[in-house]
């Protein structure tokens, strides 16, 4: 039986970047909040000796451990779902900061087609271009009611990009705060070859800052070392924008935020249309709480907000036979396909050294920025070439027709250690009907919860994207005058065996319409006024970017009809 | 031929301010610094730390052997000899000797391969590992009920196996070229093989044995940094802020994190 505590005004499932925004921005407007982590602590010091491949980048320190709790996957409705046993496709954050602790700081706003993706679709083409079983929906909010939002994370986290923007992207009506990231040699020769083909690059703006900066709430950072070390791993100089280096201290300036760490909430309780608290379980001990609290905020990552759904039994969950329903519908995920790596026999780069969020790309290619009509897939990506910091256990780069281990392996993967550059995607993904997330009927997590399961797979839409973009990033690699150029132009299943993207989304859609989404455009459920749930689990389809500064635009959002929700109460749309 | 490291370390301009984390960072390291903190000057001042204690050599060849003192960590945790014997051939094979530099036994992969076997990563520590357990789609990755380790010297024992029956020799007695068959055999999860996810461990020996070639050296593989060495790879560093827009390749002595040890 759960102990019950007293009551507090506000709760927060999750303290990553989400929790992180919404925690600062309540209590400097005097509110108390209580945050329920299911991690440890997190502060800059860890990463003192973060330098260390094998440990961050190879065995995940920094992410979910998998033997408490991990998803569930299956093709589609005819396979059997089976446990992500071991770490593949995507990694799941822990701890606070949560997946903004491990993240690249690559920073894109999405595109203002993509918040009316329907409407745009349909005027521009009609109704038949959008194929059977694809679901794409408007998001209930435009590009312009968002930018406000964008502003405000972007002063926080002092990003860092070009001043002027090219035409293919939404307006922006103040410019980043930081100049652009170091131009590197690679990035300029992309620059250049994107440029003699007509193209327009630009240097992709970065959370891992390009100078020293004070934010607005006073939070100064040094600026980015270039160290090569940032997915997967911790910021040592606090460069690159995480949770616990810009929202959290802010929060926690005011004595108004209370961080309970290692608690693992796993119901929120509810009546007649309302959340009443939630019930977590203090990991170490095992004792279980009921927290009751006014108001309940979700800021978990995808699969975990969803999937406390389900288990409390809030929201409808939908249902792909008839289409209804609503908790884990519009599943979506990052389309990676379509890279070229050009190899140089004549020049090596320092691809050893880089920054998470270091490179340079167009948008000529990307969501509705180039004609359709004669085309069979929607969307697109951005194309980008990007410094990251090649490390030497992950990038072993050989011609096609090299054996995976001997002689020939070791000399070339050795050769062209630092003499290959690749031209890569953030391709769209758009949600199907059967793409969707459920609680899964066998699996369990350490507290006999069932895991939350995936059913997913690539459509035509993704192989067509993928074949179509190959063709340009197979130019611009040529473009690059490399010795010889390498392209991947096909992709076939999904597998959650290798590596792809963090970039799952979905499953707690927004929207206009409470039969095909789960929150209004203030991240209120629609069917428990004071529960907003908050993150990429929002999205109705996944752009051709990487996520974070469209949640971070969403967070804000959030804390915007949170104040109002405490001013007056009731639904806000 | 390389620069010394630690004059390429930079700040990321003249001043930079100093928050909590960072002076906390500070007093973490035990590094006593006045004035105006830099991003920067933090590796900066820790790399010199290490000036004259322990720098790292520069114009070693790779490869040069300079074994001076017993290397105590060079034992077993988790391998018989015999297993022992069997892995360090087999991962020479996979990452051998040539022209370049050393291969996988002067690396001391095996026993990088060894302590890995006997801690977190052998025993599946972080994995899901609950069952039920079934024959999957490709598509859905692992799904076996043992453990690495466990998979590991099974693999061994059926290495010996196919080599005493299509060979009879043991593994390690047979020549390259017969090495490699027998690991081809594995890798191709030869229909021979029946009753063992062939395919399955040799991906395992291969991961590892790169993962021993290019692993900081604080994990008993990647000797000397000689992997680091043969493709350039300087390891860690702190700070490329200087160097990030140059056009010549960067040639720096590689640091290991042991360099980085500032305590006591």
């Amino acid at each position: 039986m759960a102990t019950k505590l007293p009551k507090v005004p506000i709760v927060i499932v999750g303290l990553g970047w989400m929790g992180g925004v919404i925690a600062a921005e309540l209590t400097k407007a005097g509110h108390k909040v209580v945050a329920l982590e299911r991690g440890k602590s997190r502060k800059t010091e860890d990463y003192f000796h973060v330098h260390d491949e094998l440990r961050y980048s190879q065995r995940y320190d920094l992410m979910q451990d998998l033997s408490k709790e991990t998803v569930t996957f299956r093709s589609n409705e005819k396979v059997r779902s089976l446990p992500m046993r071991t770490y593949g496709s995507f990694l799941l954050g822990d701890g606070i900061g949560g997946a903004g602790v491990h993240w690249n700081g690559q920073y894109h706003r999405f595109l203002p087609y993509d918040f009316e993706i329907y409407s745009k679709t349909v005027e521009r083409y009609g109704k038949k271009k959008i194929p059977e079983g694809m679901i794409i929906q408007d998001w209930g909010i435009t590009y312009d009611e968002l930018d406000p939002y964008f502003t405000k994370f972007e002063a926080m986290a002092g990003i860092s990009g070009e001043q002027e923007t090219v035409e293919f992207i939404g307006k922006m009506s103040k410019p980043f705060p930081t100049p652009p990231m170091k131009k590197t040699p690679a990035m300029k020769l992309f620059e250049d070859a994107t440029k003699s083909l007509g193209y327009k690059p630009y240097v992709i703006a970065s959370a891992n800052l390009s100078e020293n900066y004070t934010n607005p709430d006073g939070i100064s950072r040094g600026a980015c070392q270039y160290c090569a070390f940032c997915e997967r791993f911790g910021c040592e100089y606090g460069s690159k924008a995480d949770p616990v280096v810009t929202v959290l201290p802010v929060a926690e300036k005011t004595g108004k935020l209370e961080v309970r760490t290692h608690a693992n909430v796993t119901r929120v309780l509810h009546k007649d249309g309302k959340a009443t608290g939630v019930v977590y379980v203090n990991t170490p001990t095992g004792e279980e709480f009921e927290q009751p609290a006014d108001l309940v905020i979700l800021a978990s990552y995808v699969f975990s907000n969803v999937r406390l759904l389900l288990m409390s039994k809030l929201g409808k969950p939908y249902d792909p036979k008839s289409g209804t329903g609503v908790v884990g519908r519009n599943y979506a995920y990052q389309i990676v396909g379509g890279s070229s790596t050009a190899f140089f026999e004549e020049k090596e780069f320092n691809t050893f050294m880089g920054a998470g969020a270091l490179g340079n790309s167009i948008d000529e290619f990307n969501g509705d920025n180039f004609d359709h009509s004669s085309l069979d897939f929607l969307h697109g990506g951005n194309i980008r070439l990007t410094q990251t910091g090649n490390r030497p256990i992950a990038t072993n780069p050989t011609p096609k027709g090299t054996p995976s281990w001997g002689k020939d392996f070791k000399q070339k993967s050795i050769r062209y250690a630092n003499r290959t550059l690749s031209v890569g995607i953030q391709g769209a993904n758009m949600p199907f009907r059967h793409h969707y997330l459920d609680l899964d009927p066998v699996y369990k997590d350490i507290y006999g919860d069932p895991l939350i399961r995936l059913t997913y797979d690539f459509e035509d839409q993704d192989k067509k994207l993928v074949s179509y973009i190959a063709e340009k990033t197979k130019a611009i690699a040529e473009a690059m005058k490399p010795s010889f150029v390498e392209t991947g132009n096909q992709i076939s299943k999904y597998s959650i065996v290798p590596y792809q993207s963090t970039h799952n989304t979905g499953g707690v859609v927004m929207g206009k319409d409470p039969s095909t989404s789960t929150v209004n455009n203030y991240l209120q459920m629609w069917d428990a006024d004071n529960v907003f749930v908050v993150g990429a689990s929002a999205f109705a389809h996944n752009s051709g970017y990487n996520p974070t500064a469209t949640i971070g635009a969403l967070a804000y959002r959030a804390v915007e009809g949170i104040l109002k929700y405490l001013e007056k109460g009731g639904p806000l749309a | 031929m390389a620069d010394n490291n630690n004059n390429n370390i930079n700040k990321g301009s003249k001043e930079q301010p100093q928050d909590t984390s960072r002076r906390n960072f500070m007093k973490y390291t035990g590094t006593a610094l006045g004035g105006a903190v830099v991003g920067g000057l933090i590796g900066g001042v820790i790399g010199n730390s290490m000036k004259g204690k322990e720098k790292p050599e520069s114009g070693v060849k790779p490869g040069t052997p300079e074994k001076t003192t017993k290397n105590f960590n060079e034992a077993l945790m988790f391998l018989t000899q015999d297993q022992f014997q069997i892995t360090e051939a087999a991962v020479e094979r996979i990452f051998p000797e040539d022209d370049i530099g050393p291969g996988a036994k002067a690396l001391g992969v095996a026993f990088f391969v060894d302590h890995q076997l006997a801690g977190a990563y052998g025993i599946n520590a972080r994995d899901y590992m609950q069952g039920p357990f079934y024959q999957a789609d490709a598509e859905q990755g692992y799904q076996l009920g043992f453990k690495r380790h466990e998979l590991f010297t099974m693999g061994l024992a059926s290495m010996q196996e196919y080599s005493a029956k299509t060979y009879q020799k043991k593994f390690t007695e047979l020549s390259g070229e017969e090495q490699d068959a027998v690991l081809t055999a594995f890798e191709k999860s030869d229909a021979s093989l029946k009753g063992i996810p062939a395919g399955t461990f040799f991906s395992l020996l291969r991961q590892l044995t790169i993962e021993g070639v290019y692993a900081d050296p604080l994990y008993s593989g990647n000797r000397n940094m000689d992997g680091w060495k043969m493709r350039s790879y300087p390891g860690n560093q702190m700070s490329y802020y200087d160097v990030i827009d140059k056009d010549e390749f960067q040639k720096i002595d590689p640091l290991s994190l042991h360099d980085h040890l500032n305590i006591g």
